[in-house]
């Protein structure tokens, strides 16, 4: 089994691991997505019709709604949110939306995360030490 | 973080449960940022009445306890803490539904309208000033160059930052309210000057003008940049307030952009030399007949020319854009078919009932309304959708399950709203 190390730095702490999700598309926690499933609805989107829930989403960087966070608390609170969030760039949308999130998150990698992990990968998150390990499917 | 002894005070609950709470949060905001510190702010908007998921809020408050949605809804508190005053002088957004029309003409639940009642009453109590707007700088919270503020909304985010000069981030419903009972904010991103500088040139080939072509000039490079700050540069004819809405709504729907510089226009781009800040900066694209092309295109999704409903009004108009359109509907009536709404915020619609363009509105059969948006009627998933709103037009299918939306034209909306038929283009 091939496995491959990311290391960038916590935004939120915690553990987690689970299949990955991976876009290349920026994406928005709010006005985009249905929280009584977690699928995405924004038109053009790559993930459109696919659900955040239950996996370990990989997205370059948050876009769209300053409603951001709150999309992203009604997604923990409905259970549909994702298990963890590798994030290639923070800004403030995706930081403030993995704390009320409350899920462990990473971002600054040494690598680009949406280049290197692919959707069905096997990723563990240790955002304490800011570690992503992959395992390919 | 490095914190300060009275935010370390407020930290440790010297001044309530409340700002003890904001504090908590606002710490974990920063660190998620990698902030080193805070920067007072005194200038806030909310994001308090947009309860965008009312059922999930009856499902996590079954008492419907106001302290108790607030905590968790507000400040991500699983205690519930009692709000007294808040300490920064404080506007908010829409309460979502509009109290005369959310039944029979939004069509929302009695979950979301008694949320809104609440809300309003909520905020009115611990000080907030109700202005319930998308654009609070037409409705009595205008900043002034270089004052921090922590601000919500995707599309009053870049005119405070690009066009007032003012420092915000693009803010959420959680830290705003934090920052509103404890004046504080992240010294991050758009606070500090260095990060403010311009660092992607968009070669502007084909000159905007009107809305429309700011609307589609802002939804096309948001779409491309990333979360650069895009210099839009070879700008002919200077635009108005009334065109920056559209285009800074447009930048904040298909991307990111909470910052831009329009050389000789705003007020940090005097010159490329001061909106790159003297940096060489190498990034470029080019916005022509091609790349404006495809921003419609992707704008305009409706196979069917047949208009059910033509929406307005967002960001909430300007009363520059509402006489316009009572100029234009005047003497005409609205199609049998077809619905026209025209939203804004209370304190322009006071103006617009002075001077008698409701009436016009009106009397053509449309309707101006406050404190809500087009985003927040359940509409028909089949109607076809008209709008002078790139920002609507882009999330009618994500956030309604409206596949069918058509931007256009003030012009043609209008024309739409009266034939029944869309003849827009892209001419």
């Amino acid at each position: 089994m091939k496995t491959l190390t990311l290391k960038g730095r916590k935004v939120v702490d915690g553990t987690a691991e689970g299949e990955a999700l991976v876009t290349k598309d920026a994406w928005a926690a709010f006005m985009a997505i249905d929280v009584d499933t977690g699928v995405v609805t924004e038109a053009g989107h790559e993930l459109r019709g696919k659900s955040v829930a239950g996996k370990i989403l990989v997205f370059p960087r948050s876009k769209g709604s300053s409603g951001w966070s709150m999309g992203a608390q009604a997604l923990r609170f409905a259970g549909h949110a994702p298990l963890a969030m590798v994030v290639s760039e923070i800004h403030a949308q995706s930081a403030l939306g993995a704390v009320v999130m409350r899920v462990p998150t990473v971002t600054d990698l040494d690598m680009d995360p949406t280049e290197v992990i692919h959707t069905g990968d096997w990723v563990k998150v240790d955002a304490g030490k800011g570690i992503v390990e992959i395992t390919r499917k | 973080m490095k914190l300060t002894d009275d935010e370390k005070s407020m930290l440790d609950g010297n001044e309530g449960k409340a700002v003890g709470k904001a504090m908590e949060l606002l710490v974990k905001y920063g660190e998620a940022l990698g902030a080193g510190r805070f920067v007072d702010t005194n200038n806030v908007t909310l994001l308090s009445g947009l309860f965008m998921y009312p059922e999930v809020v009856k499902n996590t408050v079954k008492n419907f306890e106001m302290d108790e949605i607030a905590s968790k809804f507000f400040l991500d508190s699983d205690e519930t803490v009692h709000v007294d005053k808040i300490k920064a002088f404080t506007t908010n957004h829409i309460f979502t539904v509009n109290n005369a029309y959310w039944k029979n003409i939004q069509r929302r639940s009695h979950t979301l309208a008694r949320l809104a009642v609440m809300t309003e009453a909520y905020c009115r109590a611990i000080g907030v000033n109700n202005t319930a707007t998308c654009s609070p700088y037409i409705a009595g919270n205008l900043p002034v160059k270089g004052q921090h503020c922590a601000w919500t909304e995707s599309s009053a985010i870049p005119f405070a930052n690009a066009v007032i000069g003012a420092r915000t981030n693009i803010e959420g419903c959680h830290s705003a309210f934090a920052s509103a009972l404890t004046g504080k904010t992240p010294y991050w991103g758009m606070h500090i000057e260095e990060n403010r500088y311009g660092n992607l040139i968009v070669d502007v080939e084909t000159d905007p003008g009107n809305m429309f072509e700011w609307g589609l000039l802002g939804y096309y490079v948001a779409g491309v940049c990333g979360l650069k700050i895009p210099i839009y540069r070879d700008i002919r004819r200077p635009p108005t307030m009334s065109m920056l809405m559209p285009f800074d709504a447009a930048g904040g729907s298909s991307g990111s952009i909470i910052m831009y510089h329009i050389v000789g226009v705003t007020p940090e781009a005097a010159t490329l030399e001061a909106a790159t800040g003297n940096r060489n900066v190498t990034d470029r694209i080019r916005y022509g007949k091609k790349e404006r092309s495809e921003a419609y295109r992707k704008l305009n999704r409706s196979k069917s020319d047949k208009v059910d409903i033509v929406f307005l009004g967002c960001p909430h108009y300007s009363i520059e854009s509402i006489a316009n359109v009572a100029r234009l509907i005047d003497g005409k009536a609205v199609n049998v078919n077809t619905q026209l709404y025209v939203t804004t915020n209370r304190q322009t619609k006071v103006l617009a009932d002075l001077g008698g363009y409701t009436e016009t509105i009106a009397k053509a059969g449309g309707l101006l309304l406050a404190d809500t948006c087009g985003l927040e009627f359940n509409h028909d998933p089949s109607a076809v959708i008209a709008t002078d709103s790139p920002k609507q037009a882009h999330y009618y299918p994500g956030k309604c399950g409206v596949e069918n939306a058509l931007y256009g034209q003030i012009e043609e909306c209008i024309d739409a709203a009266v034939s029944g038929k869309w003849k827009g283009e892209l001419r």
